[in-house]
This record gives C-alpha cells, structure tokens and sequence, in this order.
C-alpha cells in the first residue's frame, strides 16, 4: 500500500449497501473475488457453477460457519452472509471496543487494521474478511501494556468521552506503521475520516507525534 | 453551627479580603494565593486506559445473558393520525419476542414513535418493524416558521396556535434611545437547527428481576432517569436503579427518561427478558433534540463616544414540536447598556423536538448581538475590539480582553495585509458568558480501606469532561495523596445523590461536596494518627502521602500505616455542597479571537487559529479543560460552516439524518487552538471550581462571523456560512 494513511484507504471498502440491496447470495456470488482476493475456502454445499462453468461461491441466505483471524486468534462464528465485520466482533466475538456510530462509513469510530491497513468495520461484511488478518483496539494494547499509541493519547488528553477513540488510536497505529515521522498535515490525513464530536483533535495531533517521538526512540515494533 | 472566615477572593490584580460566613463542617474556601500540590497541574485522566484501549463500557457495549435486541418504528409523516397499528405479522417472525404500540393517537413529525420490538437479533428486530402495518391517515403539516405563522397554516397543536404568547424584557426605553443616538444598526440574523450528534446514539438497556428495574443508560442525569421511570412504571425510586459508567457524549439532549429508554423498559417487561435498544443515526438526528433555529431583529444604537444607549432583539425560533428557542441572554448580559428591549417568541412546526444544548440560545444570540456590534462599529469607524471594550462591565473580561488581544496580535493582525491571489484574511473577536457556579444537593462518600486504597462514591456522571479525574484530584489534594490512589466511582443510582450533568454544574456542583467529605475523613483517620504519633489531631497534617505533625515533618506515619489501623474494613464519611456563599463574582467570563481565511472564488472558509481565553474559578486540571477548549470552539466552526438539518418542506422530512450529510467539524478543519486561563478565587464554594462545557462554546461561531465579515467587507447573517452565502454576501460587497 503506498503513501502514508491516506484516508481513501478508509473508505474503499463500500459494497455493503449494495449487498444488502441485492440480495447476499447472488449478490456475494457476483462480487466476491472481484476486489479483494481471497484463499480458496471450503464451505459445503455453497458452491455452484457460474455461467462460464468455474465454481463460484454461494453463501446464505441463511448462516453459515466461517473463520476469522482475530487479534492472532482463529475464531469460528456462524453468522448470515448480511452480517458486518463490526458485528461479528462486537455481538459474536465480545469485543466491544470497535464502535458503530454512523454504520456507513463516514466516522471511523469502527476502524480496524485488515492485513495491517485501517478498515472500518461497519463496511466490510464477515464472509469478505475470511483470510484476511484482523487487528481491533483490543489486540493493541490493554490498560496495564497499552501501545505507545494509546499511552501517548492518555498522556495528551487526547480523549473526551471516549468513544471515537478506539478509532482515532486504530488510525494513527496504522499511520505510524507506514510513517514513523509523520508531519501534522500527514497525521491530519491521516484521521481525516475519524470524527469527534467531543472536539479533541488537536490533542490527538499532540498525541500521535509524541507517539512517533516515542516510537522513533524504540527498536521497531517494540511495544511499550 | 457557622463560623465566619476571611478569604482572600479575587482574580491577578484586583483581589481583596472577604468575610464568608460557612457551616462548622464546611472546610474553608480555597482562596487566592492558596498552594497546591495536586490541583492545578496537568494530570492525565485516571480513566485514560480504560479509554485509549476500548476497555471502557459504554451503555451500548453492556451485554447480559438472555438479551434481546430493540427496534424502533417511527412515522414516516410529518404529522398523521395513527388509525391502527397491526403487530400480527411482527409478532410471528420467528425470534421476535416481544412487539407493543406506543399508543399516541396523533404523530406530529416524522421520526415519532409509533410502535417497538424485541428480538433476538438485531437483524431480526429491524425485520420485524418492518413487517408492522400501521394505517395513517395524513394531515396537513408545516415545517417553515414563515408558514407555520400565516392564518392559514395547519396547526401543529389542535388546541393551541403556532406562535406561543412572547417573553418580552425591558430596561429604560429602547425606542427613544434609538431614536436618539449618533449611530444606529438595524438587520436580521438567522440560523439553522443544529443536532447533538453525540456519537453514542441514545438508549438503553432494561432489566426487571420482579418489581425492580435496572436501567443502564446513556444519559448525562442517573437520578432523572430514575425518578422518570420510577414516576412511569408507578414504583417507589429505590426500585430503579440507573447505572452509567461511561458515556459517550450528550451535550444536553439526554436529561431524563427519553421515549427509547421507556420503550426498552416496557419491552423488557412484555419479553420477559432484558432488552438493549440503542438508536440508529437516523433516528439520532429526528427524534432526539436539537438546538432550535432562529431568526433575530437586531437594532443598536450608540452614541458619539461609542457606548451602547439601546440594545433591542425581537427573535423567533422553532424546536420543532418543542419550545425554549429563546436567544436573549446575551443581549442582555454581554454589554452595558441602559436600554434593553429582547422579545423571543417560540414557533411550533412539524418537527423533532428540540431540548438544551450546549449553552441554549447563547449561540444563537452571541452570533447576532457580536456580528451587529461589528456592523455599528463600522459606522462609527471605531476599532472592533475598542468599541466591546467601551461597552464591557466585566472587569474579569476587561483582562481577557487583554490577555487575549496580546496572545493573538490584534493590532498587528489588524494592520497586516489582507489579500494573497483568491484568498482574504479576516480577524474578529467575540464575548462569552455563562452562570452556572454549581447546585447544593450533591452528597459525596470518602472511604479508607484498610490496605490503604481510597475511594470516591458520588452519583454523577462522566460526560467526557473527565469528572472522575477531577474529582480524584480534589479529594487527592485534600488527603495528601497522588490522583492516582483515589478512585472516583460514579455513575450509579446506589451511590449518594447528584445533579445531572448539564450546564457547566458537575465541576461545580460535586467538587465541594467531595472536598468536604475527603476533609471529613482525614479527621477521621487524624483521630487513628494522633496517639500513633503522639500529637493532638488538631497538630496533623496529610502530606505527601503521610500523616504527620505539623511543623516536625520526621514525626510521621504514612497513610498506609494509618489505614492499617482503621478498626474494622473501611472508615467512611460524608460530605455535601452546601448552599453558595456570596463570594467574589456569581458569573463567568470569556472571549475568543479567531483568525479566518476566505476563498474569494469558491466562497469556503477555513479557520486557521483561535486565541481562546476563559475564566473557570480554580482550573482543577488544566489538561482536561484545554480538552474542553478545543471541543467548545471545534463545535463552534461547525455550528458557523457547516451544521444544518435540513428539512425536505414538500414531504416534511429530514433529508441529512447522517453524518455525511450532516457535517460536523472533522481533523483537516480544525485550527489552531491556543487556549488561556484566567484564575479566578471566587469562594462561592468552598472550592470555587467553575464549569467549562458551555462557555468556551458561545463565542466561536460570532468570532468567526466577524472574521469573515472583515475578510470579505460585507456580514453574512446566517448561520451556517455555507460557500452559497459567502459568495452572495461577497457579491454585495
């Protein structure tokens, strides 16, 4: 992935809505494989011939059994081909730091890292996150080892009522990852997508080029 | 019993002694000159990790065993009468488990609730309302004030008409001032409705075990939510218990008991099971408040030397089907002005329902009163901020004016060259008050446990202000202590009563209760120390975290020691806010200068810094009120650039319920922000803490109304400034 957290990244994944429109399983049938290459996956008696003969995947309407990476671990949810990435991980996983807010797109309150790129949730359907590495706020950090992104945003005060934060940190993660010495505009960029009603993004600037600071001090990928 | 004290009270450069008569249990007043070792310094808040890692439970992650899922269905009409509601065909689907109505025979805007159901999906919920047949029969609606006061014009409320009877204040005689000063102004300002969007929707989750009801619940006051339901389900309140450990904004549209936490409670009851109902955006911005618009006759008058002589607002604004659009507190509050005339008028139309936010009216009124002040100074070519100088009665001001003037180079900018290719600076600078010095009422507990932990219990509520950092640091200051060892816990109806959280009154309001009872129990465990260390409690003192004699530091105990010796597992007291004391000054001052860049050919404008100056009492903790600056001005731009519902007036219906279409102020619009304090000891309580929430807010979107108005040289009277507006008013100029 090139430049550095641009936020176009955030809001690429935006088929939901039309998938949910048409119908999932002819829907998914025609969709899946068409923008995000996916492992072959196994799934009984869900597969039928396309009109040009290869095998196609067919999914739902009803649940079916899938598996996600999570956070390093394997997890295996039955859920309907209609349900989001946001809600298999907060209504079937438990993992409730990933907030929905907008429910398309517009906020970033759900952002999560998808094979390390920032994704939100809320656009992304399960079945499409099969193969793929998921990363959420939980899998950061925790309150007593949080990642220098997250002390840096206790430092700052870069959080009000706390509940687009998840978000911002997800995103800023992300961008430091990509570019470790970011500049304010790039870290503008960079949450451009992240909404805050609380008003606190000029602290969450403070917090991520103190973060960058902090990391630039560390080996990479030592947490704090 | 009362003793009197004498208090130093006052801000840098006028203080004086005042006598304050307090109750024997009230700690003296912290006063100017006071030193502190916790308070006052920038401490990251305690919850901060909780935060930062997702940790923090907000009513929307509670999750219970059993749980059922709510749905909503709201009336698609502006205003129709709800002939019948059949549920048969909800109620079949499998996995619903509950459907009930809400019975109101007539809706009055679109978005009402109409009917609700739980399920055991979210999904299924949503599938259910869909299957609900309710037959409606339309009725004449109006959604503009300009339709809603013709004669013809169809009645929002059957038994009342849609212009409610005038709150009319006068001092002096407006009319002949006018009609006699050396320079008048005369316009109209409007804005638009404006909605909360707090990013946590509103809602709830209900549990009933028997005739007990748990509620948690997004809401800025536990304890109104609890004599709401309580008043509803017919209960006695400690049947109820409302519980909010973390909240993800409200900003004065979640007070009580709203229809989504009712519904969620009867749903539970009908179920048989608990049931979480969390709104939709959609629903967010239809249903759950807003900050009414307004539509604001200004006229001023002066006189030669530039002093006000009359100052008159005549003012309507529409809630919606609600009321309390009034936009008069700064009209009469900002200037001194002998002759003062408001008269605001409430406008009902087919709409959601509008409710407090962030400063009610204060925007509205700031906005019109501070953009005419720039428009009349104009015509007595006076500079603009000489001209507010001339007419301000607030000493406390007269020094942020100062202060802020100085940090912003309000003369320098006011030379500096305007015009570079398409794009025109403006600088402007706008007034702010607010008078919210806190409620008695507040009931706080301190407790010692006897490994030496202290805890905070007190029934308020986290906002996002940071309350449990403040408190923390207030009860820390007062035991000796680091923040770091007192946990504040709050956000329970078990707990000793507060006040909602609304305002700018939680600072105010629970910090002496918590001071007073911290103080309580340090006597308490002063008692324990005394014969540890073989003084007089009333020798003691809590430093650092020991107990020790006052004047012979070596003579210590530390505060763990000392809890060790607490007789059995815990020593607790008690303290509350006392009614105010007199004190120095029962108001707060502000202003906000800003500094706007105008696109001459597109018309958008982008705010490049904000000097931001502001009085709170005694900062607590300079960390979170900087917070609090930011988001009062970020609040501020949107309300100025971007913020508008937008109602489609053919078909009665909100046409943005998003939050891309509604558009908040986001990362690449915000300025810089430089945010600056004035202390002020104001001994109205013995900690003299003000509020920020709403203060730091009322100026923004006037400040950079003027600004654009000096980049451009022509007023842009409406709110939000959108590209449309600035380019006609550029057109005119």
């Amino acid at each position: 992935m090139p430049g550095n957290g641009d936020d176009q990244r955030v809001h690429r994944l935006s088929r939901r809505a039309f998938i949910k429109g048409a119908g999932a399983a002819a829907a998914a049938a025609r969709l899946i494989g068409a923008a995000v290459p996916l492992p072959a996956v196994e799934v009984a008696d869900n597969s039928s011939p396309n009109p040009d003969g290869a095998i196609a995947e067919r999914l739902g309407p009803g649940a079916v059994t899938i598996e996600l990476k999570v956070n390093g671990a394997a997890r295996k949810i039955t859920v309907e081909p209609r349900v989001t990435v946001l809600e298999v991980l907060r209504d079937h996983l438990g993992l409730y730091g990933t907030k929905l807010v907008c429910d398309r797109g517009a906020c970033g309150a759900c952002t999560i890292h998808l094979d390390g790129h920032p994704v939100v949730a809320c656009m992304m359907l399960a079945v499409d996150a099969r193969g793929h590495e998921i990363v959420t706020i939980e899998g950061l950090g925790t309150p007593d080892r949080m990642h220098p992104v997250q002390a840096a945003f206790v430092q700052a005060d870069a959080l009000q009522c706390g509940f687009c934060t998840p978000g911002m940190v997800m995103s800023i993660a992300a961008l430091l990852e990509d570019n470790p010495s970011p500049n304010i505009d790039e870290i503008k960029r960079a949450v451009a997508g992240n909404i805050c009603r609380c008003g606190t993004y000029p602290h969450v600037f403070n917090a991520a080029l103190a973060a960058a600071k902090s990391r630039g001090a560390k080996p990479k990928g030592g947490n704090a | 019993m009362a003793r009197t004290v004498t208090v130093r009270l006052g801000f840098t450069g006028d203080t004086s002694d005042v006598k304050l008569v307090i109750p024997d249990e009230e700690p003296t007043p912290w006063q100017w000159g006071d030193k502190f070792s916790v308070v006052g310094r920038a401490t990251p808040r305690v919850d901060g990790p909780l935060k930062a890692t997702g940790s923090a439970r907000y009513t929307y992650d509670i999750d219970l065993p059993a749980m059922l899922y709510g749905a909503i269905l709201r009336s698609p009409y502006p205003h129709a009468r709800v002939r019948a509601v059949d549920l048969s065909r909800a109620r079949a689907l499998p996995g619903v488990r509950a459907a009930i109505e809400r019975g109101e025979p007539i809706v009055r805007f679109a978005g009402q609730e109409v009917a609700a159901v739980a399920a055991v999906s979210p999904a299924i919920a949503n599938d259910a309302v869909a299957l609900i047949k309710v037959d409606y029969e339309p009725l004449p609606f109006v959604t503009s004030m300009e339709e809603a006061q013709k004669p013809s014009a169809p009645r929002v409320f059957s038994d009342r008409s849609n212009v409610a009877a005038p709150s009319v204040t006068e001092t002096g005689n407006v009319a002949s001032a006018l009609a006699q000063a050396a320079a008048t102004h005369e316009a109209i300002y409007t804005t638009a409705v404006q909605t909360h969007v707090s990013l946590e929707t509103h809602g709830a989750v209900a549990r009933w075990e028997g005739d007990e009801l748990t509620v948690w619940c997004s809401t800025q006051g536990i304890f109104t939510v609890r004599d709401d339901l309580a008043v509803l389900f017919n209960l006695p309140p400690d049947k109820v218990r409302v519980i909010t450990a973390y909240l993800g904004g409200g900003f004065g549209s979640k007070f009580g008991a709203g229809p989504e936490v009712v519904i969620a409670a009867q749903l539970a009851r009908a179920a048989g099971a608990p049931v979480k109902l969390m709104l939709p955006r959609s629903a967010e911005h239809l249903a759950t408040g807003n900050r009414p618009s307004s539509l604001q006759h200004v006229k001023l008058g002066a006189d030669r030397d530039g002093k006000l002589v009359a100052i008159e607002l005549v003012e309507q604004g529409s809630g919606g089907i609600g009321g309390g659009a009034g936009s008069a507190g700064p009209f009469r509050t900002l200037y001194r002005c002998a002759n003062v005339r408001t008269e605001e008028r409430d406008i009902y139309v087919n709409a959601g329902p509008s409710s407090p936010m962030r400063a009610p009216g204060w925007p509205q009124g700031c906005f019109a009163l501070e953009l005419a002040m720039d428009e009349l100074a104009r015509k007595l070519k006076l500079d603009r901020l000489e001209f507010r100088r001339r007419n301000n009665g607030n000493p406390v001001r007269a020094r942020e004016f100062d202060v802020g003037a100085k940090a912003f180079n309000w003369e320098e900018k006011s030379r500096a060259p305007r015009t570079a290719g398409t794009r025109r600076r403006g600088i402007g600078v706008a007034a702010a008050a607010w008078h919210a010095i806190g409620s008695a009422g507040p009931q706080a507990q301190a407790i010692a446990f006897r490994d030496g932990r202290v805890a905070i219990r007190i029934g308020t509520q986290d906002i996002g202000t940071g309350t449990r950092n403040i408190l923390a640091m207030v009860a820390a200051e007062e035991l000796g202590l680091s923040p770091s060892r007192v946990a504040a816990e709050i956000g329970d109806t078990r707990y000793l009563f507060s006040v909602p959280s609304g305002g700018s009154s939680t600072a105010p309001s629970n910090t002496p209760a918590v001071r007073q009872a911290a103080a309580h129990l340090r006597e308490k465990l002063f008692l324990i120390a005394a014969p540890m260390l073989g003084a007089e409690p009333g020798d003691l003192e809590a430093r650092d975290g020991m107990i020790r004699v006052r004047f012979e530091p070596a003579r210590a105990a530390s505060f763990v020691d000392v809890c060790r010796r607490i007789p059995a597992d815990s020593l607790a007291a008690q303290g509350e806010h006392v009614p105010n004391y007199a004190g120095f000054r029962h108001d707060q001052a502000g202003c906000q200068f800003v500094e706007v860049e105008v696109d001459v050919e597109t018309g958008i404008v982008a705010v490049l810094n904000v000097t931001a100056v502001h009085d709170a009492g005694r900062i607590v903790d300079p960390l979170t009120a900087r917070s609090q600056v930011n988001g009062g001005v970020l609040m501020g731009i949107g309300y100025a650039l971007f913020e508008e519902r937008r109602l489609d007036p053919a078909i009665g219906v909100m046409v943005n319920p998003t939050m891309d279409d509604y558009k908040l102020a986001g990362p690449l619009d915000t300025p810089e922000i430089n945010a600056l304090f004035i202390e002020v000891a104001n001994g109205v309580t013995n900690t003299g803490v003000l509020g920020l929430g709403e203060v730091v807010h009322v100026a923004t979107a006037a400040a950079i109304a003027c600004a654009v108005y000096d980049a451009i040289g022509a007023p842009v009277r409406s709110l939000p400034m959108t590209p449309d507006k600035v380019l006609a008013a550029i057109g005119r100029a």
